[in-house]
């Protein structure tokens, strides 16, 4: 077993690396009080002065009532589709079932600049013009591993034991699935789905490629960044919609911990 | 009247699922296939059909003056990549920065993944979960540009090394201070698989290789390491592809001397519109990749994806 | 020479487009023909622009929406380069007008990515500078692919604290003097700039025009650009990054447009711009239609709206820049007095000639031989240089 030294050495370590991954975060909400446009350190003073601002921006409205709409029907068809891949692959037996797992996996392992001209090219190949649809197909293609991956993960823990029961008793697949299967894998879906969601709200390398005239959040906050001019409602944007990630985010991985774990061992 | 017909409606129905039922049943070949077919079309149908056109397009080229693409197979892309120092030079940066933001992960990641795994209670080990993973939910562009206010020349870093009497570090806009970010970044990406992978590891094993008298650091090689080298190339898949396929950290943070196969990808398409020569580039990170993938599977990294 | 510039590039496309066609390949890449409407309806309720950044400033563009209701989305550009990308993103039709330099101009009109203009129903297109009623890199085969803007040069960026006495000469980007403190925009066009440096210092070499290099002179451009490299902090992609290295004390010297100059004056840094003895590039820019715009109507009442005097003096004031409308020099004094001078709109004709305005290189020079290099040959050199 580890001796005390090397737990407080391990311990320390974490605190550090917790320090290294919040200061820049820290900043950014430090700057959302900047009284100035201008980015100095350290601050003038303190000021909620861009809150309002940021508010009452039409195109920060726009881009994150666009990124919200694409996320949500990106975690819609990623989890669709996702699970039944899943089960497809847990289930049933079949030629290609390795090759199954390995394309899902793709659109994220590849690096997303490829995904992004790839789809770029394909969308202008067949003159599919740049719009929220294409947005949304770019998502669900890297959102759909989300899914699976989760799916997968529980199905494996979830013994075939319970289900087998509930057929012998009389229970067709539907019933089965309604009554057995998907509430032993409705938190596993909602973890998915939430990661699925988060991941697509904040996505920007594919989306650059996807999404012509318009702005999703993320690419408005890149296009703001690299204009400069409207830099303190850009941090006041991140701030707020950090606040508004952190009570899923904590939720999805609250369910993600509290699995049917023990079935499987 | 109306009643009867729902009712009817509904017996049909139910007679239909039943009959369905039965048959998936009875038959995992359709019902695996009704299963699988819709995802699968949707990655082959948009995906790897995309990545089929981008493949095909890198073997044409595009018209000097309209840029317009010319549909006529010629290899002069991939000449023009072997032959230019630069654009060597911009792959095995890219590849090279990758590799070391991928260790740096690693040093990083792997002692506080133990720490959680072995040495926290359930309600810390929570807690330090949610707090390690939670920069991955926050804006990544605007993590990216905290860091170049963090290292202006005027920046927060100078700032408090004058504070302290030290000498101004001169990092901004330099590989050194990709090296930094990129790490940065991803390194929750390698957290949570090293932390999956431990454990796994049932503690008995550390238990039984300390009463055969191995010491700490020998169980940690010979025990801890081995089981763990899945989760750490499950990380490193993150880690390496998400820093080989971005180019805005790159525009952002990057000096003269910073270009990264992405940039090089965008520029080609998002301002020079040569998407064949773009494609052509593209190939060397998904060749790579690929490969990698191929290996990481044999040694069982995508169960702890 | 307009006539035959536009006769030979028309060749050049007809052919291409001749080659194309045999080959069984579908290909548009030709000039778009007029196809202009009787009159301006009313509007779409949208407008989707790409422009240069600070082209499209809400103290004119809030005007605008009220007075029209036709909602602006803009998109600023960093190049020209991006700006025609963006022209053509998945097919066209993304972006109604473009604010396009001459060196993006061509190569749209030539892509067949913008259409014809009617200049009757722009009325202060009468009051343009007879230079940018008809100029060669909007108006072809007597067709106005859109209509001009503003215009101005590039100029040499300086700290008025760090860097004494004021430079006189584009030595100061060049020579080690403030190594590592340099910046200079991210762009293969760059190219030309370091050409009008060795035009000056290096007359053997025989450049003429900087943007008609051969082989031999592209190559001593480079040259001097990697020679440049090790002095530089970081290539701006977007004026907002120089505008930042300033302000921060990353770089003291540097290429730039007056806008920079305004922006960090405006926010108290100590600068100045001048134009060095070697003379500047610059820009002329236009207003282009794009060939499959999806809001034509709310598009001409920008180009009407934006070619009126009062916006033109207030784009001019705003980017440091001199407008088309000769009759905006009484606006301009109004915003600002002297303005109308301090910007050059009452400068004599000579002063729009010293400027060399930017525009795309190819392999055909202005003598008739193709041994000029194009703007291919350009974009893969600049990555040569910043590596």
């Amino acid at each position: 077993m580890e001796s005390t030294f090397t737990k407080w050495a391990l311990g320390i370590w974490t605190a550090l690396v917790i320090v290294f991954l919040f200061v820049p975060i820290a900043i950014i909400v430090v700057y959302a009080f900047n009284p100035s446009h201008i980015q100095t350190w350290p601050l003038p003073g303190l000021s909620t002065r861009w809150f309002p601002a940021a508010w009452h921006n039409r195109e920060i409205r726009h881009a994150l009532w666009l990124s919200v709409k694409a996320a949500l029907l990106a975690t819609g068809i990623s989890v669709t589709l996702g699970t039944a891949a899943a089960f497809a692959v847990h289930r049933f037996k079949f030629f290609g079932r390795e090759a199954v797992s390995f394309i899902v996996v793709l659109p994220i392992a590849l690096p997303g600049v490829l995904t992004g001209i790839a789809l770029n090219s394909f969308f202008g190949f067949w003159h599919i013009g740049l719009s929220y649809w294409t947005i949304v197909i770019g998502h669900a293609t890297f959102c759909i591993v989300i899914v699976y991956n989760n799916v997968i993960a529980r199905l494996r823990r979830i013994s075939g034991s319970l289900r087998e029961a509930s057929m012998d008793l009389g229970a067709d697949t539907f019933v089965t699935f309604r009554r057995i299967t998907l509430p032993m894998l409705s938190t596993a879906l909602i973890s998915g789905a939430l990661l699925a969601f988060a991941l697509s709200l904040d996505e920007v390398i594919v989306t650059t490629f996807t999404a012509g005239a318009q702005n999703t959040l993320p690419l408005w906050i890149f296009g703001a960044i690299r204009l400069g001019q409207r830099l303190p409602e850009v941090n006041v944007v991140v701030t707020v919609v950090m606040l508004a990630t952190l009570i899923p985010v904590i939720l999805a991985y609250r369910l993600m911990n509290r699995a049917p774990a023990d079935t499987g061992k | 009247m109306q009643r009867t017909a729902s009712a009817a409606d509904f017996n049909a129905a139910q007679r239909f699922f039943r009959r369905a039922s039965s048959l998936l049943w009875r038959r995992p070949r359709v019902a695996a296939t009704v299963l699988l077919a819709p995802p699968m079309l949707w990655f082959v149908l948009i995906y790897l059909a995309a990545l089929g056109i981008l493949f095909l397009s890198a073997f044409w080229t595009v018209d000097d003056f309209t840029g317009e693409i010319v549909h006529q197979w010629t290899l002069i892309n991939f000449e023009t990549l072997a032959t230019s120092e630069t654009y060597r030079a911009i792959a095995g940066r890219t590849l090279g920065i990758a590799a070391l933001v991928t260790l740096t992960d690693i040093v990083l990641a792997f002692p506080c993944a133990y720490f959680m795994a072995r040495i926290a209670g359930p309600r810390l080990r929570a807690t330090l979960f949610v707090v390690m993973l939670l920069p991955i939910w926050l804006s990544y562009v605007a993590r990216v540009y905290a860091w170049r206010l963090i290292l202006a020349h005027d920046g927060v870093l100078n700032w408090t090394l004058h504070q302290l009497g030290l000498p101004a570090a001169d990092i901004g806009y330099t590989n050194t201070a990709m090296w930094l970010v990129f790490s940065y970044i991803w390194l929750p990406f390698m957290i949570t698989p090293i932390y999956a992978a431990i454990e796994r590891v049932p503690g008995s094993l550390f238990e039984a290789s300390a009463d055969l008298g191995a010491k700490g650091l020998r169980t940690f090689v010979k025990v801890t390491l081995p089981l763990v080298v899945p989760g750490i190339i499950a990380g490193s898949i993150f880690t390496f592809s998400l820093t080989m396929g971005d180019y805005i950290t790159p525009i952002l943070i990057g000096g003269p001397g910073s270009s990264f196969i992405g940039n090089v990808v965008y520029s080609n398409v998002g301002i020079a519109n040569d998407i064949p020569f773009a494609a052509a580039f593209a190939t060397i990170p998904a060749v790579v990749m690929v490969a990698y993938l191929f290996a990481a599977r044999r040694l069982g990294a995508f169960e702890m994806m | 020479m307009k006539a035959t510039r536009s006769q030979i590039t028309s060749a050049v496309a007809g052919g291409m487009a001749a080659v194309l066609l045999t080959l069984g390949v579908a290909a548009s890449a030709a000039p778009v023909k007029a196809n202009y409407p009787d009159k301006i309806g009313k509007g779409e309720g949208q407008l989707n622009l790409v422009a240069w950044e600070g082209y499209a400033q809400d103290e004119w563009v809030k005007p605008f929406e009220k007075q029209t209701g036709c909602m602006v989305h803009r998109k600023y550009a960093g190049s020209s380069d991006e700006m025609v990308a963006l022209m053509r993103q998945g097919g066209g039709g993304e972006y109604d007008l473009v604010s396009a330099s001459g060196d993006a101009s061509l190569r749209l009109i030539y892509g067949g990515d913008v259409q014809p203009v009617d200049v009757k129903l722009i009325p202060a297109w009468q009051d343009f500078l007879p230079q940018l009623k008809s100029p060669p890199n909007n108006t072809v085969n007597g067709l106005h692919y859109g209509v001009s803007y503003e215009w101005g040069p590039n100029v040499l960026l300086y700290n008025t604290n760090k860097v004494t006495p004021k430079p006189t000469s584009w030595d100061a980007i060049y020579s080690d003097a403030y190594k590592g403190q340099v910046t200079v925009p991210d762009n293969p066009i760059q190219i030309a700039d370091a050409a009008l440096y060795l035009k000056a210092h290096k007359p053997e070499l025989g450049i003429k025009d900087p943007y008609e290099l051969t082989r031999k002179q592209l190559a001593a451009a480079v040259d001097l650009l990697q020679k440049q490299r090790p002095l530089i902090k970081k290539y701006w992609a977007q004026a907002s990054d120089e505008i930042e290295l300033f302000k921060n004390g990353d770089a003291v010297v540097g290429a730039a447009w007056p806008y920079m100059t305004n922006a960090l004056q405006k926010d108290g840094v100590s600068v100045a711009d001048t134009i060095p003895a070697e003379g500047a590039t610059g820009w002329s820019d236009t207003w282009m239609l794009s060939a499959h715009a999806k809001h034509p109507n709310c598009a001409y009442k920008w180009m009407q709206y934006v070619s009126t005097p009062k916006v033109q003096a207030e784009q001019a004031i705003y980017f440091g820049e001199t407008p088309a409308n000769k009759e905006a020099c009484s606006a301009m004094d109004k915003i600002e007095k002297g303005a109308c001078h301090k910007f050059h709109l009452d400068a004599p004709s000579s002063y729009f000639d010293q400027i060399y305005f930017w525009k795309t290189p190819r392999t055909q020079c202005a003598d008739g031989q193709r041994n000029c290099t194009s703007y291919r040959d350009w974009q893969r050199a600049w990555q040569r240089v910043k590596g």
